[in-house]
């Protein structure tokens, strides 16, 4: 039996951990309540004044709203989703379930795009768009998921599936279900737990990417938060501190919002997936 | 699972009918067309989105190609000139540098809080999704933006030095130190393999703890000739994932360094420069080339990782 003693020392260890880790959130999120001269000029997070000056210049200073920057990166975020969790269970169901010629080999193949670095299929997919006329919209951002681009969810919610009592199928099969109605009416209610986990994940990560955004999207008006923060950067640079870490506040909420919401569930399903 | 509302659909359960008719010798497989059919949309993208463009990226880079006019073929020119680019060469530095700094930052922190978190503490759900937000939000623009306000002159890390009497440097804007600032940056999110870590912590075999303890082991013996060893293969997994995404980051080195990789290259992660070469100043036949360097670097480093693997992951059950 370990002591109540050794259990103090183990929370004091990690309570500073953890506060050297959040401070500089905490900070971020009083310094963007600060009137511009008192941000760098104190290490305490509290405003001792609040403003919300930051946050009305920011949020137009790059002279598009961040409304539409938000309202693009909601639209990208959830189109995603509901693409990738559609795509990635119905191929999950045919890897768990069903028996059809080179299921091994396919299925050995999509733990090898797990793999692969995105960069390396960057240039040739930007071609392929940019020849479909497709650049400057969303469709590259989501049509690919569409497709069940992303084989982490699909072999998620194929470790889940296995774990399903195969008894379910067969009572419904033996019912006369097709493999459609089994997918459907057996197989998808019971997924629940993995297909929230889809969601939460993929929304955030979604809404966090860059790169991809960066490459595809160029008008202004199309610009996610991500990029509208960026512009926001590059234009600032050096002037207007406060706004910028108002619009980082800004762009961090929606996601944080989705974790504090979901956090027991995602905590969980990262770390059973993480071990199969 | 609590909801299971579905599965009433099966009820009453079935047993006076025939069983389904098997078909096993004539047909090795039962469900091609379904099977197929499910698979068809995976199936169309990883053609359309990921082998297709593989090849096609591969002939990219043996031409030189700007986007607007058609490629042009120059066999192996752009491989040979990626060894004579001295930014090339100094972003492979700096990146291989990165990696093999970072990686084993975040996994050290990631097993110690681990470790600290598996003794049955109250609030251990709290500390759990706290230690991980980091690791969701880090590769966010506001999560770079924010650190590099905490490591500018006069940031909060260098008022928490003042406390001390400490002058700190200008982190990020001195080229010693601006890479370093990228390593914290990753350290900060061990939060994901710290969850993979506590998870494996838990499926722990008791029993071996009780026997050390019986003969008088210290904690530092049963950590590194018990737990270490047990622990592998998340210790194995977790490299390999962060390995292969330390590789490609991207997003801090672009906005610490406005996009530039500076100061003088001092943080040109490889794929900043992919960036900067294709999209900057449009020549995709070179970043093919580098891409395929990637691929094939990282293909490497996982290939002597499960080589390696043998000689050090405990895979007894």
């Amino acid at each position: 039996m370990r002591s109540k003693k050794s259990h103090w020392r183990a929370h004091a260890v990690l309570i500073v951990v953890l506060v050297a880790m959040i401070y500089p959130m905490v900070w971020l999120v009083g310094a963007s309540f600060k009137p511009e001269n008192q941000i760098f000029s104190t290490m305490n997070p509290l405003p001792l004044a609040v403003t919300l000056a930051n946050y009305i210049s920011g949020w137009t200073a790059t002279g598009t709203s961040f409304t539409v920057y938000l309202g693009n990166s909601l639209t990208v975020s959830l189109c995603t989703v509901i693409a990738n969790v559609a795509s990635c269970s119905v191929a999950a169901y045919a890897f768990a379930r069903l028996d059809f010629a080179f299921r091994r080999f396919w299925f050995g193949l999509m733990l090898g795009t797990m793999m692969l670095p995105f960069q390396a299929t960057l240039i040739p997919q930007y071609t392929i768009f940019f020849n479909l006329n497709w650049v400057n919209t969303f469709l590259p951002l989501v049509v690919p998921y569409l497709l069940a681009y992303d084989a982490f969810f699909i072999f998620l919610m194929v470790q889940f599936i296995r774990g399903i009592p195969r008894e379910l199928d067969e009572a419904a099969a033996l019912d006369g279900a097709g493999h459609v109605r089994v997918f459907f009416s057996v197989i998808l209610p019971l997924l629940k737990p993995a297909l929230l986990t889809t969601t939460i994940l993929t929304f955030i990560w979604t809404f966090n990417d860059f790169l991809r955004q960066l490459v595809y999207l160029s008008d202004h008006s199309r610009y996610t938060a991500p990029l509208g923060l960026n512009a926001f950067v590059d234009r600032a640079s050096g002037s207007s501190y406060g706004g910028m870490l108002a619009m980082s506040v800004v762009t961090l909420v929606p996601t944080v919002a989705v974790f504090l919401v979901s956090q027991r569930r995602l905590v969980e399903g990262v770390a059973t997936t993480g071990i199969k | 699972m609590s909801e299971n509302s579905g599965t009433a659909v099966l009820d009453p359960p079935v047993t006076d009918r025939p069983p389904a008719p098997v078909r096993r010798k004539r047909k090795r497989h039962k469900h091609n067309l379904a099977g197929y059919g499910f698979l068809a949309p995976w199936l169309i993208g990883l053609f359309a989105f990921t082998l297709i463009p593989m090849v096609y990226s591969l002939y990219l880079s043996l031409t030189k190609f700007d986007l607007l006019t058609a490629p042009q073929w120059i066999g192996f020119d752009n491989y040979v000139r990626l060894f004579s680019d001295e930014r090339y060469l100094q972003s492979i530095k700096v990146t291989l540098l990165y990696v093999v700094a970072s990686v084993p930052l975040k996994l050290a922190a990631a097993l110690l809080v681990a470790v600290a978190l598996n003794r049955g503490l109250k609030a251990l759900g709290f500390y759990r999704a706290t230690f991980y937000l980091p690791s969701l939000l880090g590769a966010s623009v506001a999560v770079s933006v924010m650190w590099r306000q905490i490591f500018s002159k006069d940031g909060l890390v260098n008022q928490f030095l003042g406390l001390f009497g400490v002058e700190g440097a200008d982190w990020i804007g001195d080229p010693r130190y601006a890479m370093w600032t990228l390593v914290l940056l990753a350290g900060w999110q061990f939060g994901t393999p710290m969850l993979i870590f506590l998870a494996g912590l838990k499926q722990l075999p008791q029993d071996l703890y009780e026997a050390a303890a019986i003969d008088g082991a210290g904690r530092f013996t049963v950590f590194f000739k018990i737990t270490l060893p047990l622990l592998s293969p998340m210790v194995f997994f977790n490299l390999v994932l962060e390995t292969i995404n330390a590789f490609q980051t991207f997003t801090p080195a672009y906005v610490i360094s406005n996009g530039l990789g500076g100061p003088i290259d001092s943080t040109l992660l490889y794929t900043l420069y992919l960036y900067l070469k294709g999209f900057g100043s449009m020549q995709m036949g070179y970043a093919s080339a580098m891409a395929w360097v990637l691929f094939l670097v990282i293909g490497l480093f996982t290939a002597v990782y499960f080589w390696s693997a043998r000689r050090w992951v405990n895979y007894a059950e």
